[in-house]
C-alpha cells in the first residue's frame, strides 16, 4: 500500500458542485423523463435538509426506532491475535434491520412522505439489506414499496427475501442480463421512468444521478459524526484518540462514505476502501473497479460517471462476488474523486481472503459480519499486524451475516 | 451536404408532400448481422424516410423488453460500434439513401472515444446522433464534435418536461426533436396517450424544428393518428419484434408498409404549424 500525502488545501465540502459533479466523475445521466424528477428531488432534499422540523423527526426516529447511536466496541482478541494496530469496530451491524442501508432508507422515505407528494417507493437489492431497509421503512411509515431483485441475488439471499415479503413489500425478480444487481437498477429505473409522477426512487447507494451521491452520502455520515465522537471519547469504548486508518468495503460505497466523510480534514487518517477481489483480478471475475486496469476506465453507468468495469467497446463488464452486495461494475463517483486527490485509498480482498476475515470474527469476536463487512476485516487481517501496537484501526463493520450463512455453509462448511 | 442539412431536407420535401416521415428503428445485428442489414432494405422499399440505426449496449435502461432482449442477443452474437458503423457502410454501398441517426447510449460512445465515434460516423454515412442518456447539460464534448461534422444532435423531451427543459434542450437541438409519446420506456402499446397533442403543443411554443414522436406507435392507424399532428413517427419495438418472428422479413415488410401509409397520408391538419 502506497500512502499518499494529502493536502489541506482541498475543500471537501465544495463538492458536488451544481450539476452534480465530483471533479470529473458524477453529473446526471438520464433519459429526460427522470430530469423533472430529479429537480424536484433536489429542491426537497435541500429543503429538508435546512428544516429543523425535519431533521429532527429523523433523529427522533434514528435513535428510537434505528437505535442509534450504534456502539464502538474494541475487537480485544482480534487484535491481540493479530498482534499489531489496535482493532475498533463500528457496529453498523447493531442498527435495527441488521446494516447501515437504514440509515439512508428512513431518510429518504421520510422525505419522501414529508416533502414530495408521492404515494409509491421502488428500490433495487442486491445482497438483499437495502431492500430490507426499504421495505422496513416503508412498512414504517404506511408507504407501498416494491422491490427489484435480480434472480440469481434472490437464490442467494433467500432469508431477506422472506423478510422484505413479511413487512409487505413486493419482491419483483429480474431475469435480464446478468441477473443481479445492475440489472435491479435497470428495471427499478424503468418502472420510476414509468410511473414517476406518484412514485419515488429510494437509491440505496452513493450511485445514480445528482442528487443521489451526495444525498445518500448525507444520510449515511451519521456513521463517521458518531464513530468520530466516540473514537475520542473512552467513555464511549473509544481509544480517547482519532484513528490512524479507516477501513470499510466498498460496492456503489456507502458505508464507505458515510465513515469517511467526516474524517475528511483529518490528514493523520488514512481512509481505505475494499473493493470485492473475487476469484481475483487477472481473470476478470471480481468487482474490483479501481485494481484491474484491464476492464475499469471512466465510464457512463446508471446515471453517473465514475470508474466503471467494461469491455473494450464500452459494454458492462459481468462482475463476480461471494457478497451480492459488493458484487456491481461501478463504484460512487465521490470515491473515484478522493481517490483522484489522493484523500482515499483503496485495495480489494478476494473471495478466500473475506471468508478468513468472516471466521476470524466469528471465532475471535463472537461477531457474524455480512459477507460485504468481512472484506473490510479480511483486509485487516493483512493489515493490523504491520503496524504497531499504538496504532488503531477504526472499520466499519456494515452489517450482520445472518443473510449470509447459506452462502457461507456452502463454501466453508465442508472444512468443518 | 451535412446530415443535418440531408435530414433537414427530408422533412421540407415531406412538408411539401402534406405528409410526414415514417422512421424506423431497428437494432443492428438483429436477429444477426446479415438480416439487419436486410430489414433496413425491407424498410426502405417500403417507404422509410429516415432511419434509426440501434447501437447494442448492455444496459439499455430506456428501453422495454423486445428492444432490451433484441438488442442482447445482438451483443451475445458479437455487435460492435465499428461493425454497426460497416453495415452503415455497406448500407451506403447499396444505395440506400435516406438519413441515418444513430441511436446509442452513451457508454459506447464514451469507450469509443467521442471525437472519434463522431469523425468515424459522419465518415460512414451517420448524420444524426440520439443518446437517450445523455440529457444536452452533459454533452459538453459530444455536442461541439457533432456540429463541427455536421451531424445532428436529436435530444428527446417527455411528457414530464417542464417549460424549463423544453427552452433548454430544443436550443441544443438540430435536425428534428425526438417527443417521448408517454412516461416510460420503449415498447407497442394499445393505446395512445390522451394529452398527447397538449404537449406537441408545449414543445411547438420554443421551437421551428420538426417534431417526432416515438415509444409505443405500433399500427397503421396509430401512426396516421401521430403523423396528423407532428412531422414524424417513429416505431421501433413492433418492427424490431416482426423481425424476430418466424415470418422474419416478411412480417417487417408487411407492417413497415401498413405504417409508412399511415404515416404518408395524414393531411397536414390545422394541429401543424404551416
Amino acid at each position: 500500500m502506497v500512502l499518499t500525502t494529502t493536502s489541506t488545501s482541498v475543500n471537501y465540502r465544495a463538492v458536488p458542485d451544481e450539476s452534480g459533479r465530483f471533479g470529473p466523475y458524477g453529473g446526471k445521466y438520464v433519459p429526460e423523463t427522470l430530469m423533472p424528477a430529479l429537480d424536484e428531488l433536489e429542491e426537497a432534499y435541500l429543503q429538508a435538509r435546512d428544516d429543523g422540523e425535519f431533521m429532527a423527526e429523523l433523529a427522533h426516529l434514528q435513535h428510537t426506532y434505528v437505535g442509534r447511536p450504534t456502539p464502538l466496541t474494541y475487537a480485544r482478541r482480534l487484535s491481540e491475535r493479530l498482534g499489531g494496530a489496535q482493532i475498533y469496530l463500528k457496529r453498523e451491524d447493531l442498527a435495527h434491520s441488521g446494516a447501515h442501508k437504514i440509515n439512508n432508507a428512513l431518510g429518504q422515505a421520510l422525505l419522501m412522505k414529508r416533502k414530495m407528494g408521492k404515494t409509491r417507493i421502488v428500490a433495487e437489492t442486491g445482497a438483499g439489506q437495502h431492500g430490507v431497509a426499504t421495505a422496513t421503512a416503508a412498512a414504517l411509515l404506511g408507504i407501498e414499496c416494491v422491490v427489484y431483485m435480480g434472480i440469481v441475488d434472490m437464490e442467494r439471499q433467500k432469508p431477506n427475501v422472506f423478510r422484505m415479503q413479511l413487512l409487505s413489500t413486493e419482491v419483483r425478480s429480474v431475469d435480464s442480463g446478468s441477473q443481479t444487481l445492475k440489472d435491479a437498477i435497470n428495471e427499478a429505473i424503468r418502472d420510476w421512468v414509468t410511473n414517476v409522477a406518484t412514485t419515488h426512487y429510494l437509491l440505496g447507494s452513493v450511485l445514480g444521478p445528482h442528487p443521489y451521491p451526495a444525498m445518500v452520502r448525507d444520510f449515511q455520515s451519521i456513521i463517521g459524526c458518531e464513530a468520530y465522537s466516540q473514537m475520542q471519547d473512552t467513555a464511549q469504548g473509544g481509544p480517547g484518540r482519532l484513528p490512524d486508518v479507516i477501513v470499510a468495503c466498498v460496492g456503489g460505497g456507502s458505508n464507505a462514505i458515510g465513515i469517511f466523510h467526516p474524517f475528511l480534514e483529518e490528514e493523520t487518517v488514512r481512509l481505505v476502501g475494499v473493493e470485492a477481489g473475487g476469484h481475483g483480478i487477472e481473470g476478470g471475475a471480481h468487482a474490483a473497479r479501481f485494481a484491474d486496469p484491464k476492464l475499469g476506465r471512466l465510464g457512463v453507468l446508471q446515471g453517473t460517471k465514475s470508474y466503471v468495469l467494461q469491455d473494450s467497446d464500452g459494454q458492462i463488464a459481468l462482475t463476480h462476488s461471494i457478497s451480492a452486495g459488493l458484487d456491481y461494475a461501478s463504484v460512487g463517483p465521490e470515491h473515484a474523486w478522493l481517490r483522484d486527490m489522493g484523500r482515499s485509498q483503496y485495495t480489494y480482498c478476494t473471495d478466500a481472503q473475506t471468508l478468513k476475515g468472516f471466521k476470524a470474527l466469528c471465532e475471535l469476536e463472537g461477531i457474524i459480519p455480512a459477507l460485504e463487512s468481512a472484506h473490510a476485516i479480511g483486509h485487516v487481517l493483512e493489515l493490523a499486524p504491520q503496524m504497531a501496537r499504538d496504532q488503531v484501526i477504526l472499520v466499519n463493520l456494515s452489517g450482520r451475516g445472518d443473510k449470509d450463512l447459506g452462502t457461507v455453509m456452502k463454501t466453508v462448511g465442508g472444512e468443518r | 451536404m451535412s446530415g443535418i442539412e440531408r435530414i433537414e431536407q427530408v422533412f421540407r420535401d415531406l412538408k411539401r408532400a402534406e405528409s410526414a416521415a415514417f422512421m424506423p428503428y431497428h437494432a443492428m445485428g438483429y436477429p444477426n448481422r446479415q438480416a439487419s442489414l436486410e430489414v433496413i432494405a425491407a424498410l426502405t422499399e417500403a417507404g422509410a424516410d429516415l432511419f434509426e440505426i440501434g447501437i447494442p449496449h448492455s444496459d439499455p435502461l430506456a428501453d422495454g423488453p423486445t428492444i432490451q432482449s433484441a438488442t442482447y442477443a445482438a451483443l451475445v452474437g458479437g455487435t460492435t460500434v465499428a461493425d454497426c458503423l460497416q453495415m452503415v457502410r455497406e448500407l451506403r454501398a447499396q444505395g440506400v439513401g435516406k438519413p441515418f441517426c444513430a441511436m446509442s447510449y452513451y457508454n459506447p460512445i464514451l469507450a469509443y472515444g467521442e471525437e472519434r465515434f463522431v469523425a468515424d460516423a459522419a465518415e460512414a454515412g451517420i448524420d444524426g446522433l440520439i443518446v437517450p442518456d445523455l440529457p444536452p447539460g452533459e454533452s459538453e464534448l459530444l455536442e461541439p464534435a457533432c456540429r463541427q461534422a455536421g451531424l445532428a444532435t436529436i435530444y428527446l423531451l417527455a411528457p414530464t418536461s417542464t417549460e424549463e427543459r423544453i427552452q433548454a434542450v430544443t436550443r441544443h437541438a438540430t435536425g428534428f426533436v425526438y417527443l417521448v409519446s408517454v412516461t416510460g420506456i420503449t415498447g407497442a402499446r394499445e393505446e395512445l396517450p390522451s394529452d398527447l397533442l397538449g404537449f406537441v403543443k408545449r414543445v411547438r411554443r420554443h421551437t421551428d424544428l420538426p417534431l417526432a414522436v416515438g415509444f409505443g406507435i405500433s399500427t397503421g392507424p396509430q401512426a396516421a393518428k401521430v403523423a396528423e399532428i407532428v412531422e414524424g413517427v417513429i416505431v421501433g419495438s413492433a418492427l424490431v419484434k416482426a423481425a424476430g418472428s418466424a415470418s422474419g422479413i416478411a412480417a417487417v415488410r408487411t407492417l413497415a408498409e401498413e405504417l409508412a401509409v399511415g404515416s404518408h397520408t395524414a393531411v397536414a391538419s390545422d394541429q401543424k404549424r404551416q
